[in-house]
């Protein structure tokens, strides 16, 4: 049968290296150190206490960012309250041109935004630069249009009003991009917002308040907090209206029982242990592409990724071989080289917990593949992986790795790949990959999950919300659906 | 860098399967989404190529070049600078590569032969009823005789759309199978006219249909109806060559011709290659592309890499 | 009073993305609604029509296929665009007579940017998917109806004007405009921020001249696949109406109510010029 490409070897032509095409960070000004964005100022925090963030891929200190405390979010919600009643009184059309300020402002602002979401994060700059700040912009865009518009939203309903002051808590995968998420729709149903970023990628979040101050939104409106776990459960306990959370499961749970009987609305947005199901009549090659996007993208740092294939047994050959050669050109290091496909793991915490649980699986009887890559010295990195022999038991296929790590199972029959891609606590998102429309929709109708994509992965919109069932989180960010985490009708604030 | 050396011939390939399977070969062809593969061009098309790399790109691409005329106008007169130019393409700088071909229609072929004998570059004539195939099969196969006969050492033939679009697959099969024969031990070229198949799927069955029938590399198009070499159907075709490869362990060239004018087009080109079938791939044994005004482009972008300006048109010669 | 001589414009048509004068060579002269001589602004004959509605014809494709969230985001350009020149556009309206040209122009560009926010949004408001009593997956979509011929209105030069035309744009229909005869040179200038605006060229065209004569071009013109009558003089609607017949031409007016109300604007108006499609799939394994 097929095997991989031949690579050179003495005789043939010598290998056509892509000379090294790093973006300049001479866009990116950083400041020492950044202070807490409160009542569109940069304020020390009170708690005095500073913390360095890194670049994962060099471990070399970026900035200082402050480590807000207790009373430094507290003071944070108080600039909210204050600014809200002023913010939900402003005629909607004027709050409508306030967001599309922003977005137009992240548009001028995108190669600075780019190049320091790569250089904080570590995921590849053709990513920021191509998915992450554009996606951004445009939810900002799309919800802007939103705002006066609420009516149309939710016919019959009742007159829509904003929640009030809500606390926003997102991740590290994709910082911007989750903020947007957040703060767009809030703004636009006229809420006023603490945002706090993940522990390890404060810096566009910082670089986003600044684009806000140049917007000239109302003091208060938008308010910015960094900080670690603890900064963020102080503000699941603060005197917010709602919490919205995109982070793991585990924690997700421990909002909920934080909350619990407080009246506080909540939207989470936790994990996933997707199945991408790839049928014998699938376009194999494209298939290959959504596979190896599915789970490399962005590392695997990704909550709704591909990690498990699902491979219908007659293609799995021919499937495994096209995978192990696409593996060969994927170029891993560093985030900043517009060649680079896969970056840098975003955290020595992060790379330790897919260490282990890469081991598990070796431990507990499937087979490894990585192709053969050169690793920098300096930085958290990780070769993408292929696990085979899997089975539904494997803590690889039952458990979030959050990294670059495939674990293939194989199937028969329609049935028998809806009942393994269901069987799991998480329900985020699936794939599938068929020629045949109706077993597309057959597919879909029975995956419970929030998100499928039919030959297609990882594909994202503002108009398309985007969600989980089961524990994979509820509520939708996206599309219309996603105004209602953040709006309450006639009154009623459920 | 290296001249072009001359290209080592490979043994002419010989079909490897019958008529009687052409429509089992079609049916059994897999589908190709054309959204995920155009997605993959566009982010292939991204790769940065810069300095050494883009250089020795620039370089691969003259080394790769079917240099092209293919006009009712074309005389000896204008055969004869095309080969000057395709020898030395770069009148200041000789250590500028030669080109792989020229292609020209079959009248023409005996002043080629003449100009390029001893330069290491092949002459390849366009023959049975070029572009549009439709003429009396016995013509066609006669003028793909006769310029084997007159010194072509290349031979680029459509195939029968009219045939195939109409699904009578054997038929098709059938008039490639002759023309083979037809081109004896001559390289022979097949032109899938992509532009008139109408997706991508089509695309992928004509590929894997002219490789059965004995193709030495498939071409994109005649470069005559508009509707040229895109990056998502060279991929597509790189897919299918791929596959063939590995059923069968013939390696089967690819030709993009038609659109191709500028330098970063023919580098975005180089860069599906490498990332599909790899580094085997990288010289004009299998794969070339089919241009005329796309060479002094180059030469340009040459220029750049080497002295640090942009250059013009005026310091490029027109043959 | 400075001694430099002003440079005049002229205005003319704007077909195709570029300006000609009318192929009849004719012109009129627009004055103020104190009698002042304002300019001499081109009078478009049917040829100048016929020619806009092959322009808007041949932009339709690429204005249609362009994603909702790009037509937006240009629209938005637009607004923009009028906010950047709206001293020009304030004195047009004080010279037509506006009460309070600074109110006209300001809503009008909020109306603009009104619009710009409904192109990413229609599709779910007034499309669905539709519960069919089997096993089929059945979805309906609103898309644009092609070319549609806009007569706008004689007063409210500028906000009745983009009442009219960016509804009828925002979901991909292209147009041919019969601005006001009256007062037209508000029109001629948003024209020139439209060729300005990344709008590709012929997805407006704007006529100028008397709408008597054009209006009965427009509505018999079977190429022309809808008509915004707002316009329309009364003493030719009839007329209108039955000429539209012969290719079924959507015929719709624009609401009566006060243009600076807020009611005055509503994704209706975008749906009047709009088709529904509805789409069946099985759904099985």
């Amino acid at each position: 049968m097929s095997e991989a490409i031949e690579r050179p070897s003495g005789g043939a032509p010598p290998a056509w290296e892509y000379a090294s095409a790093p973006e300049s960070t001479d866009v990116v000004r950083l400041e020492d150190r950044y202070g807490l964005f409160i009542g569109g100022e940069f304020v020390e925090p009170k708690s005095g206490r500073w913390y360095p963030t890194i670049s994962p891929s060099t471990e070399e200190t970026l900035a200082e960012v402050a480590e807000a405390d207790a009373a430094d979010v507290a003071r944070a919600v108080d600039a909210a309250r204050d600014a809200a009643p002023a913010w939900q009184r402003l005629a909607p059309a004027e709050r409508a041109k306030y967001v599309f300020r922003i977005a137009r402002q992240l548009q001028e602002r995108a190669r600075e935004l780019a190049v320091l979401e790569s250089m904080n994060g570590g995921k590849p700059i053709k990513e920021s630069r191509d998915l992450d700040v554009p996606l951004a912009a445009a939810h900002f865009f799309y919800y802007a249009g939103w705002a006066d518009k609420l009516e149309y939203a939710f016919p019959g309903r009742g007159t829509p009003e904003p929640v009030g002051v809500a606390g926003q808590i997102i991740p590290w995968n994709f910082p911007l991009l989750m903020a947007a998420w957040k703060l767009a729709p809030a703004l636009a149903a006229g809420n006023t917002a603490v945002l706090k970023p993940a522990e390890t990628t404060p810096l566009t979040a910082l670089l986003l308040a600044q684009v806000i101050q140049e917007a000239e939104l109302p003091p208060g409106v938008v308010n910015v907090v960094t900080g670690a776990g603890e900064t963020g459960a102080a503000l699941v306990d603060a005197s917010v209206d709602k919490i919205a959370f995109t982070g793991s499961t585990e924690v997700g749970k421990a909002i909920r029982r934080a909350t619990a009987g407080s009246g506080k609305r909540l939207s989470l947005e936790l994990g996933g242990k997707a199945a991408n199901i790839v049928f014998e009549d699938a376009p194999l090659d494209q298939a290959v592409e959504g596979v190896i996007n599915g789970i490399f993208f962005n590392q695997g740092h990704v909550c709704c990724a591909g990690s498990r294939l699902l491979v219908q047994e007659p293609v799995f050959d021919v499937l495994l071989a096209k995978l192990k050669d696409r593996l060969q050109t994927l170029r891993v290091g560093d985030p900043l080289d517009k060649n680079t496909d896969v970056g840098a793991i975003n955290s020595k915490a992060q790379l330790d917990k897919i260490e282990e649980l890469v081991e598990s699986g070796v431990d507990e009887g499937a087979e490894i593949y990585q192709p053969e890559c050169e690793l920098p010295e300096r930085g958290f990195w990780f070769r993408p992986t292929l696990f085979t022999g899997v089975v539904q038991s494997h803590r690889i296929a039952r458990e979030e790795i959050f990294g670059p790590v495939l674990s293939i199972l194989t199937f028969r029959t329609p049935d028998e790949a809806i009942e393994k891609a269901n069987n799991t606590p998480y329900g985020l998102s699936a794939g599938v990959w068929t020629e045949k429309g109706s077993r597309i929709l057959h597919m879909a109708q029975r995956l419970r999950a929030g998100v499928v994509w039919a030959n297609t992965f990882n594909r994202f919109d503002p108009t398309s919300p985007f969600g989980g069932y089961k524990e994979s989180g509820f509520g939708r960010e996206g599309g219309l659906h996603g105004l209602e985490p953040y709006l309450s009708f006639d009154g009623n604030h459920r | 860098m290296t001249q072009a050396a001359e290209i080592a011939p490979r043994p002419a390939a010989q079909p490897v399967a019958t008529a009687a399977e052409a429509a089992r070969i079609v049916a059994r062809t897999a589908a190709v989404d054309a959204v995920g593969l155009e997605g993959r061009a566009a982010a292939l098309a991204t790769r940065s190529i810069k300095r050494d790399a883009k250089a020795w790109g620039l370089q691969l691409a003259i080394r790769c070049m079917d240099l092209t005329t293919l006009e009712g106008w074309d005389t000896t007169g204008k055969i004869v600078t095309l080969c000057a130019k395709a020898i030395r393409p770069d009148a200041l700088r000789p250590e500028v590569p030669s080109v792989a071909a020229v292609c020209l229609y079959p009248q023409l072929v005996p002043v080629a032969v003449e100009q390029l004998r001893g330069s290491g570059v092949a002459v390849a004539s366009v023959a049975g009823g070029f572009p549009s195939g439709l003429g009396p099969l016995d013509a066609r196969l006669q003028e793909i005789r006769g310029v084997a006969e007159a010194g072509a050492d290349e031979i680029d033939i459509v195939l029968n759309r009219s045939l195939f679009l109409g699904g009578r697959y054997a038929e098709a099969f059938e008039e490639l199978v002759a023309a083979r024969e037809a081109a004896g031990p001559t390289h022979l070229k097949v032109i899938l006219e992509t532009g008139e198949l109408g997706s991508y799927d089509r695309v992928r069955q004509a590929s894997m249909l002219a490789m059965a029938a004995g193709a030495d590399f498939i071409k994109t198009s005649t470069g005559k109806i508009g509707m040229s070499a895109t990056l998502p159907v060279a991929l597509c075709m790189l897919e299918a060559v791929r596959d063939f490869r590995a059923q069968t362990g013939r390696l089967v060239g690819v030709k993009v011709a038609g659109g191709v004018r500028r330098a970063k087009q023919a580098l975005q080109h180089l860069v599906l290659v490498h990332e599909t079938v790899g580094m085997e791939y990288m010289s004009p044994e299998l794969f070339r592309i089919g241009a005329s005004s796309l060479l002094n482009d180059v030469l340009m972008q040459l220029e750049k890499e080497r002295t640090g300006n942009y250059s013009g048109p005026d310091y490029f010669t027109i043959d | 009073m400075s001694d430099r001589l002003e440079v005049r414009r002229t205005a003319k048509l704007f077909i195709g993305g570029s300006f000609p004068r009318s192929e009849s060579g004719r012109s009129y002269e627009v004055t103020a609604h104190d009698g002042r001589s304002l300019a001499q602004v081109s009078q478009a004959s049917r040829k100048d029509l016929r020619e806009a509605v092959v322009a808007a014809r041949g932009a339709f494709p690429g204005w249609s296929g362009a994603t909702a969230s790009l037509r937006g985001q240009i629209l938005y350009r637009v607004a923009e665009m009028m906010e950047g020149r709206r001293a020009q556009f304030e004195a047009e309206l004080a010279d037509a007579g506006a009460d309070d040209p600074a109110r006209g122009v300001s809503a009008s560009i909020d109306r603009w940017v009104w619009y710009a926010g409904w192109p990413d949004k229609l599709a779910q408001v007034v499309g669905a998917t539709n519960p069919v009593a089997g096993p089929y997956f059945n979805f309906t979509l609103p898309e644009p109806t092609g070319v549609v011929g806009i007569v706008a209105p004689g007063d409210q030069s500028l906000l009745g004007l983009v009442s009219r035309l960016a509804p009828a744009i925002v979901s991909g229909n292209t147009t041919v405009v019969i601005a006001s005869e009256r007062s037209p040179l508000p029109a001629v200038s948003l024209a020139e921020v439209l060729a300005t605006s990344d709008v590709p060229g012929g997805v407006v065209n704007m006529l100028t001249g008397r709408t008597g004569e054009l209006v009965p071009w427009l509505a018999g013109h079977m190429d022309v696949n809808g008509i915004d009558v707002t316009g329309v003089p009364d003493e030719l609607l009839t007329d209108t109406e039955r000429a539209a017949a012969d290719n079924m031409k959507r015929v719709h007016r624009g609401p009566e109510a006060d243009p600076f109300a807020a009611n005055a604007q509503s994704p209706y108006e975008i749906t009047a010029f709009m088709e529904l499609k509805t789409v069946w799939h099985p759904m099985g394994a």
